[in-house]
C-alpha cells in the first residue's frame, strides 16, 4: 500500500519536474532570442527550413481540403436550400479553424519532426556539448532562432493554406456542382469579418511556437542512442498534435 | 592549473566516480588510463563543468568551477579546447567553416584574418585541402585531425583529448599521437588525454594516471608507471581479467 502510495508519489513529481524543466526551455530561449547579438542568417534560414520548403504539402493539403469541403458543405448546405453561402462556410471554417489547424499539423509532421530529429542526433554525437565547450550557448544558437522563425513563417503558410482552401471548394462548388460564382463570393465578403482573420493569425502564431517548443525540447534533450532519437521524434509529433488541439480548444472559447 | 578534489559522481544507482582526487601539471600532457567504462571520460566532461558533481570540487586557476553561475562558467570554458571521442564536428557545417566556428562565435576577428589562421591551422593537423569538405565526407582519422584543428583555433590553455584514437587503426593512432605532441611542443597547452590505448600513449605523456573502481589508483610519469607494483596498474598493463580491477 505504501509502496504504491510512493511510486504515485514519485510519479507525479516526476511529472511536475518535467512540466518545469519543458517551461523554463521556453523561457530560455524567448529570453536568448531577445539578447544581442541577433542571429539574423540563422533566423533566415530557418525561415526557409520551416516556411519555404513546408509549402508545397501544406499548399497541397490546403487544395484538398477546400474541395473536401466544398462538397461536404454543398450536401449540408442543400438540406437547407442555402448552397449559396458555400462561400461563406468555407472561408469561415478555413480561416478560424481548419488553416491554422491543419497546416499546423502539416508543419509538425514535415519540419518539427525533423527539427527533433536534428537536434537529438547532435546530442547523440555531442555536437550539442561542443557548442557548451566552445563557450556557445546552445540553446541561443539552436533553439532561439527557430522559435523566431517559426513565429514568422507559420501565419504565412496558413494564410497560404486558406487561400488555397478556398481555391479548392470554388473548384468544386462552382467548377463541379455549379454554385453560383457570384454568390460564392459575395457570400463569402458578407460573413468574413477582421476578427475572423485575426483570430486565426493567433493560433497560428500560438501552434508555431506549440512546434518549435515542444520539437526543440524533445530533441534537445534526446537520450544520447539511436533509440533515443527515434524516441524523441515521436514523442515530439505526439505531443505537440495533442497541444495543438488542447490549445485550439482554449484560443476558441477565448477568441470566439 | 586544474586540480579534482573528492569528487562523487553517479548516474541512478551506479557510482561511477567515488571520491577522485587528482590534480594536473600545467603545460605538461597528462593522460588517464582505465577500463572501458570506468568514468575517465566522466571525469573529464567535469573538468570543463560539461557535468556537474554529485559531491567534490573542480578548481581550475584556483576557481571552483562547481559553484559558478552560467555565465562565469561561458568564460572558464573559452580556456579549454575540446577534442571529442567522435570528434563532433557540426554537420551541417564545412570543415573550414567548423574550425572558423569559435572565431566567429565567440571574436570579432575580421573575416580575412579568420581565414588566414584557418587556413594555418588546417595545415598544421594536415588537412589543408580538406576545409571545403563536410564531415560525412571525412574519415575518421581525418575528422579527428579536423576537431583537433577545432580545439586549437582559439589559442586555449588547456586541452582536453577524450579517446582521441579509439576507433583508428594503429598507423592512424599513431600519428594521432605523434600529432597531439606537435601541436603540444608548438602550443605548450595543458593537455588531458583520455586513452586506453597503451602503451602508444606512454610516448606522449608527461604523466600517467590510472583510474580504476571509481578512484585514481596512481599518477605517475610513464616509465615509473610501467615499473609500479601497485596490482591494479600491473592487471591493467597486462590486460588480465582477474585482479582487483571489477570487470563489468
Amino acid at each position: 500500500m505504501f509502496s504504491l502510495l510512493g511510486r504515485t508519489g514519485q510519479f507525479a513529481l516526476d511529472q511536475v519536474a518535467g512540466m518545469g524543466r519543458i517551461f523554463l526551455f521556453l523561457v530560455t530561449a524567448v529570453f536568448q532570442a531577445f539578447r544581442p547579438p541577433a542571429k539574423i542568417r540563422l533566423i533566415v534560414y530557418h525561415i526557409k527550413t520551416i516556411g519555404v520548403d513546408s509549402l508545397s504539402v501544406v499548399a497541397l493539403s490546403g487544395f484538398f481540403t477546400g474541395m473536401v469541403m466544398g462538397f461536404q458543405g454543398y450536401y449540408s448546405l442543400r438540406k437547407f436550400n442555402a448552397e449559396s453561402w458555400l462561400g461563406s462556410a468555407t472561408a469561415l471554417g478555413l480561416l478560424r479553424e481548419l488553416g491554422p489547424v491543419l497546416s499546423a499539423f502539416m508543419v509538425t509532421g514535415r519540419t518539427g519532426s525533423a527539427m527533433a530529429a536534428e537536434l537529438g542526433t547532435m546530442r547523440a554525437t555531442e555536437q550539442i556539448d561542443a557548442l557548451y565547450s566552445m563557450a556557445i550557448n546552445p540553446i541561443k544558437y539552436l533553439v532561439s532562432p527557430r522559435i523566431v522563425a517559426s513565429l514568422l513563417a507559420m501565419p504565412l503558410l496558413t494564410a497560404i493554406f486558406n487561400v488555397i482552401g478556398i481555391f479548392g471548394s470554388y473548384v468544386v462548388g462552382v467548377g463541379i456542382l455549379g454554385v453560383s460564382s457570384g454568390s460564392f463570393f459575395s457570400g463569402m465578403e458578407n460573413s468574413v469579418v477582421f476578427h475572423d482573420v485575426y483570430s486565426g493569425v493567433v493560433k497560428s502564431v500560438c501552434f508555431g511556437l506549440i512546434i518549435t517548443w515542444i520539437c526543440c525540447y524533445k530533441g534537445f534533450n534526446a537520450p544520447p542512442m539511436a533509440t533515443g532519437v527515434s524516441q524523441a521524434t515521436t514523442e515530439s509529433v505526439v505531443l505537440s498534435f495533442v497541444l495543438i488541439l488542447v490549445w485550439d480548444y482554449f484560443l476558441t472559447s477565448i477568441m470566439l | 592549473m586544474i586540480r579534482v578534489a573528492n569528487l562523487y559522481k553517479s548516474f541512478g544507482a551506479q557510482n561511477v566516480l567515488k571520491g577522485v582526487n587528482i590534480e594536473f601539471a600545467t603545460g605538461k600532457i597528462t593522460t588517464i588510463v582505465g577500463t572501458s567504462g570506468c568514468g575517465k571520460t566522466v571525469l573529464l566532461k567535469h573538468l570543463n563543468a560539461l557535468l556537474l558533481p554529485d559531491k567534490g570540487e573542480v578548481f581550475v586557476d584556483n576557481v571552483d568551477i562547481t559553484k559558478l553561475g552560467q555565465k562565469d562558467l561561458y568564460q572558464i570554458r573559452g580556456k579549454f579546447g575540446v577534442l571529442f571521442q567522435g570528434a563532433a564536428l557540426l554537420d551541417s557545417m564545412t570543415v573550414f567553416d567548423n574550425i572558423a566556428f569559435p572565431l566567429r562565435e565567440k571574436t570579432r576577428t575580421r573575416e580575412s584574418d579568420i581565414n588566414k589562421k584557418v587556413a594555418e591551422r588546417l595545415d598544421q593537423v594536415g588537412l589543408g585541402a580538406m576545409g571545403h569538405k563536410f564531415p560525412a565526407e571525412l574519415s575518421g582519422g581525418m575528422k579527428k585531425r579536423a576537431g583537433l584543428a577545432r580545439a586549437l583555433i582559439m589559442d586555449p590553455g588547456i586541452v582536453l583529448f577524450d579517446e582521441p584514437t579509439t576507433g583508428l587503426d594503429p598507423v592512424l593512432a599513431t600519428s594521432i599521437h605523434q600529432l597531439i605532441a606537435r601541436t603540444h611542443a608548438a602550443f605548450g597547452f595543458t593537455g588531458i588525454v583520455v586513452s586506453h590505448t597503451i602503451p602508444q600513449v606512454f610516448d606522449i605523456s608527461d604523466y600517467v594516471a590510472m583510474l580504476a573502481n571509481g578512484v585514481v589508483e596512481e599518477i605517475t610519469p610513464p616509465e615509473i608507471f610501467r615499473a609500479s607494483q601497485n596490482p591494479v596498474v600491473q592487471q591493467f598493463i597486462q590486460g588480465k581479467t582477474e585482479g582487483p580491477i571489477q570487470v563489468l
